[in-house]
């Protein structure tokens, strides 16, 4: 890095120095080191170990769960964003703070309570048990912790977006004879787009990477409703760590992938924000 | 930080008709209340399900009170790290040019990037018996993995950019005026950092500090991958409480994960409480403004 100083404040080097170094002790010396211990398998070992059957049934469950309660929060979250930004009611304040729950509650919280209300015995399973739909113990219940943690996401992210809203575009968008529903799809939707994208991205790139909270609710049958993180657990437990360090490198490609969508998603809502002053 | 809340009506064509609104506004409380409240609320249901007793035993029970010990220390540890590093890293990124910038800021946010399981996972690479530095350990019997060390560094990696993403946006707003007319003045560096800067992102620093204390106290994942879940000894409490569930004993489960629900709602409360001081001292600032 080149360093330009022109500034009468101290520590630059120091304050630099100390970041990088403690950065590179804690967070990339470990990540090199999954990545060098995965460069010990050869291609056609890595691969067989990452396409294995039942670790392919697990990247199912965790993209089709995670995509679904991705999908849940951007039509919910978006609901209660504009919900909180627009209409009075009573309770707001309470109700605002609570959307934050998910990230102050612990995973492992999470997972027992909504095992035991889902259960067929339990608050909210006991209704559903008669219509022969079981929630707890398979993949609609990984849905449904999923859809707990995230909730959080799309709503934080909208929820600015939409306090700024310039109220003149409407009005004058409603007195040149546009409905509600043209001023929502025309003028709101293209604004705040960026916004819920990014949301949904942060909740999907979340979703994956969970594990505390679906274990107790997923019932981890092997091909059916095993998680992939599980699995990376399940290797570690049978001392095969290269298995565990091949299906990690996997996960944490893909992390990386959507680390880059979101920095970009990011980028895209500031210079729309900013177009728009 | 969160967007504020308003209460004041909005003027008829920009808002919808009031049958709509209440519908919209049901459904937005009712999915709240399904999704978050019950849970919460089954936490505590299930925690006095066989009265107080039974749940005060759960918590005074020797496996429970070394749990509870275990995840204090490691909060105590990995909290204060991580605030020593938020600081150095927000002041060196928010108050100096240099390149690469953005990609060090990317950095930072990667441990959030990251699945729990695979950060707990690293740290087994490099220190357990089959890891880079493994026999080394041995040999010096240093125990890291399975053992309290290792906790504390998966909980550190976890718990990572909450302080340095919460400053470096703020520290970047405030800009730098008023630090370079202290040092022209004559103070010196530290005088400057505890007269100027500390006061000035006090709060900001606080609202890091209490998401990151929730998350180190609250970790189960990354920890569950280095404790080896020695009762007693490695156990934090999401750990005792997973093992208690998997023994069927429901109220000891619920009982302490009732700790860590109370936890959770003192973050919160607490959060909101910053959330609420920052926004009055911003309209406070706005008012000052437009009265010179």
């Amino acid at each position: 890095m080149a360093f330009k100083q022109h500034s009468v404040l101290p520590g630059f080097k120091l304050s630099l120095g100390y970041t990088l170094l403690y950065l590179s002790l804690i967070v990339l010396l470990p990540l090199a080191a999954l990545i060098i211990k995965t460069s010990h398998l050869d291609w056609a070992a890595f691969w067989s170990i990452v396409t294995e059957p039942r670790v392919m049934a697990s990247y199912k469950v965790t993209f089709g769960t995670s995509l679904l309660a991705a999908l849940i929060n951007l039509v919910f979250g978006l609901l209660i964003a504009w919900v909180l930004v627009r209409y009075p009611f009573p309770g707001k304040r309470l109700v605002d703070a609570l959307v934050d729950l998910p990230f102050a509650l612990p995973t492992a919280v999470a997972g027992i309570a909504l095992a035991t209300i889902y259960a067929p015995n339990g608050w909210i399973g006991q209704w559903f048990e008669p219509l022969g739909l079981k929630i707890a113990f398979t993949p609609l219940g990984i849905v449904l912790a999923l859809t707990f943690i995230t909730l959080p996401f799309v709503v934080r992210t909208v929820q600015p977006v939409l306090q700024d809203l310039e109220k003149e575009l409407e009005e004058a968008a409603a007195s040149l004879g546009a409905t509600r529903g043209q001023v929502f799809y025309k003028i709101i939707v293209p604004t705040i787009l960026p916004a819920l994208l990014t949301g949904f991205a942060m909740a999907f790139a979340r979703a994956i990477g969970e594990y505390g909270s679906v274990i107790f609710i997923a019932g981890n049958m092997p091909y059916v409703s095993e998680i992939t993180p599980l699995m990376i657990i399940s290797k570690l437990e049978q001392y095969d760590y290269l298995g565990a360090t091949a299906i990690a490198c996997v996960m944490l490609a893909v992390s990386f992938a959507l680390l880059l969508v979101i920095n970009g998603l990011q980028w895209w809502t500031a210079k729309r924000l900013g177009r728009r002053k | 930080m969160a967007g504020g809340v308003n209460n004041a009506p909005r003027s008829i064509v920009t808002t919808e008709t009031r049958p709509v609104r209440i519908l919209l506004t049901g459904i937005a409380l009712a999915f709240i209340g399904l999704f978050l409240v019950v849970p919460l609320v089954s936490v505590f249901v299930e925690a006095f399900r066989q009265g107080w007793q039974l749940y005060l035993a759960a918590l005074v029970e020797p496996d429970a009170v070394s749990a509870i010990k275990l995840t204090l220390i490691t909060a105590a540890i990995a909290v204060p790290l991580n605030l020593v590093f938020g600081l150095t890293a927000a002041w060196a990124i928010a108050k100096f040019e240099f390149r690469g910038k953005s990609f060090l800021i990317t950095l930072i946010d990667l441990p959030f990037a990251v699945s729990p399981v695979v950060a707990g996972l690293i740290y087994v690479l490099l220190f357990g018996a089959q890891g880079w530095w493994g026999p080394w350990l041995a040999d010096h019997d240093i125990k890291i993995i399975f053992a309290v060390p290792g906790i504390v560094l998966a909980t550190v990696f976890v718990t990572f950019p909450f302080v340095a993403r919460e400053l470096i946006p703020l520290m970047e707003a405030q800009g730098s005026d008023e630090e370079q007319a202290a040092m022209v003045l004559g103070a010196s560096g530290w005088q400057m950092f505890w007269r100027v800067t500390l006061p000035n992102i006090k709060w900001g620093l606080l609202y890091g500090v209490i998401l990151a204390n929730a998350r180190a106290m609250g970790e189960f994942g990354a920890v569950s991958v280095v404790s080896g879940h020695v009762r007693g000894q490695t156990n934090t409490i999401p750990l005792h409480v997973e093992i208690l569930y998997n023994e069927y004993n429901f109220v000891a489960a619920f009982a302490c994960a009732s700790l860590l629900a109370l936890l959770a709602l003192v973050t919160l409360a607490l959060k909101s409480w910053v959330e609420w001081r920052t926004e009055r001292l911003a309209a406070e600032d706005r008012r000052h403004a437009t009265e010179e």
